[in-house]
């Protein structure tokens, strides 16, 4: 009992050190991230991409319901995370949005809550501790899951615990008499996954392209992302100084 | 008659470019009908792949500021190079991004663009938003163009930022990575630009 203790303040005292300390840009172990990505990529050619492209093909109405359908259980994330972060308006929004949706638009299956004005972000534990100041620490690269920091993979963990969906699916609790088991959740999560690379097909294609080192290109994407989502704001604040 | 055949051919040569020069010194307006000839011309059926890349090449050089990108791109390692150095990763970097320009456009397909606002940062700078809408159903894009205004005769683009990322960020990083990889060795990194702009 002592030593889990020990070891949990072990841990955030490593994690604190890491996400103020080191820079997003720092690598916390390049070679391995490097090869991992080999792998993530190989993966990519083999088996997402050529389900992304067959996916793609299918007629408009079925690829924008499944995209409103896994959009709508990931509100479900946004909710308790709004809360953390004290963002009533968009607490509302997720809120509303997803009551809506699940209701009015058949399971989430059409977005009618857009329509209404509702316009949720996505929020996740990652970006709920990036509004606190907590720095992205080093960067690295997980198998499959792809590009990550320090403070996003804590937060990925963090969001199964919080998340109402992995309740009710990984964890198989019983919510409002709703309940699932693991396939499910991997199912959802494996489609989105599907939707959003078939939506970026001709952008990664274009990026793998024209890139000189697509590792470190997906990097820039990945924190530029990240960075933007924790502020939500699109503004770069780049000053392009080059007189000095 | 030698002299009118002269005088034809310069106005043949005239009209011809003119559209290029041609665009305005608002830099919302300007935006606009740049893309707007751009969008016309890129989703023709009746230009050839070669005088779409020809047409990309001169609005590039004429209208974005390739110079200064080449610049921020290199980072830190601008200053601390040497004079000839920079010149050679300049030029390597001007072939490099024609390059790259062209091969992202020539495939494009029709799209409809929209101005949203204009909003200036400073005396140099003012950003510009737009929308593009794809014809094949696809989702918004939202880019926003940054233009550098410093000349408020001639407005350059400067940067392109999709969806809040930034190319010439993400380019920046691209070649830092690289450098870090090589002892900061800036000639390495003009190598590897020529090698990609040759193949």
């Amino acid at each position: 009992m002592y030593s889990k203790k020990l070891i949990t303040v072990l841990y955030l005292s490593v994690f604190l050190c890491l996400t103020t300390v080191v820079k997003a840009t720092d690598e916390c172990f390049e070679g391995v991230s490097r090869a991992v990505f080999k792998f993530n990529m190989v993966f990519d050619d083999v088996i997402l991409e050529p389900i992304a492209k067959g996916y793609s093909k299918l007629p408009n109405p079925v690829k924008t319901g499944t995209s409103n359908f896994t959009s709508n259980i990931a509100t479900l994330l946004s909710i308790p995370n709004n809360l953390l972060q004290g963002n009533i308006k968009q607490l509302g929004h997720a809120t509303g949005s997803f009551i809506v949706n699940t209701s009015v638009g058949i399971l989430g299956f059409l977005n009618p809550a857009e329509k209404i004005g509702l316009k949720p972000h996505k929020e996740d534990v990652g970006q709920t501790l990036g509004s606190y100041g907590i720095g992205p620490g080093c960067y690295f690269v997980l198998p499959i899951l792809g590009p990550t920091t320090v403070r996003d993979s804590i937060g990925l963990v963090a969001d199964s615990f919080i998340d109402p969906f992995a309740q009710i699916t990984i964890r198989e609790k019983e919510l409002l008499s709703v309940s699932g088991n693991e396939l499910d959740y991997f199912s959802v999560k494996g489609v989105a996954a599907v939707d959003f690379r078939s939506d970026n097909i001709t952008n990664f294609n274009s990026l793998e392209k024209n890139s000189i080192d697509l590792y470190s290109s997906l990097k820039s994407v990945y924190l530029q992302d990240r960075e933007r989502k924790i502020k939500n704001s699109d503004s770069d604040q780049d000053d392009w100084d080059l007189d000095n | 008659m030698k002299k009118l055949i002269n005088f034809f051919l310069i106005l043949i040569f005239l009209f011809k470019f003119s559209s290029l020069a041609a665009y305005s010194s608002d830099p919302k307006n300007f935006v606009y009908e740049l893309v707007s000839e751009a969008i016309e011309k890129l989703s023709s059926t009746s230009l050839s792949k070669e005088e779409k890349v020809q047409f990309i090449e001169e609005v590039a050089l004429g209208n974005v500021d390739i110079k200064a990108l080449g610049l921020y791109t290199l980072g830190e390692l601008r200053k601390s190079s040497g004079k000839q150095e920079v010149k050679n990763y300049q030029q390597a970097f001007e072939k490099y991004f024609l390059k790259s320009l062209t091969s992202r456009l020539t495939d494009y397909s029709s799209s409809k663009f929209e101005v949203i606002e204009a909003e200036q940062k400073s005396s140099n700078y003012t950003i510009i938003k737009t929308k593009i809408l794809p014809d094949d159903g696809g989702p918004e894009i939202k880019i926003d163009w940054r233009v550098y205004t410093k000349n408020p005769d001639k407005p350059l683009i400067r940067d392109l930022i999709v969806e809040g990322l930034s190319l010439a960020r993400t380019q920046k990083e691209e070649f830092a990575s690289i450098l870090n990889s090589n002892n900061n060795d800036i000639k390495i990194l003009t190598k590897k630009l020529e090698d990609f702009a040759n193949n």
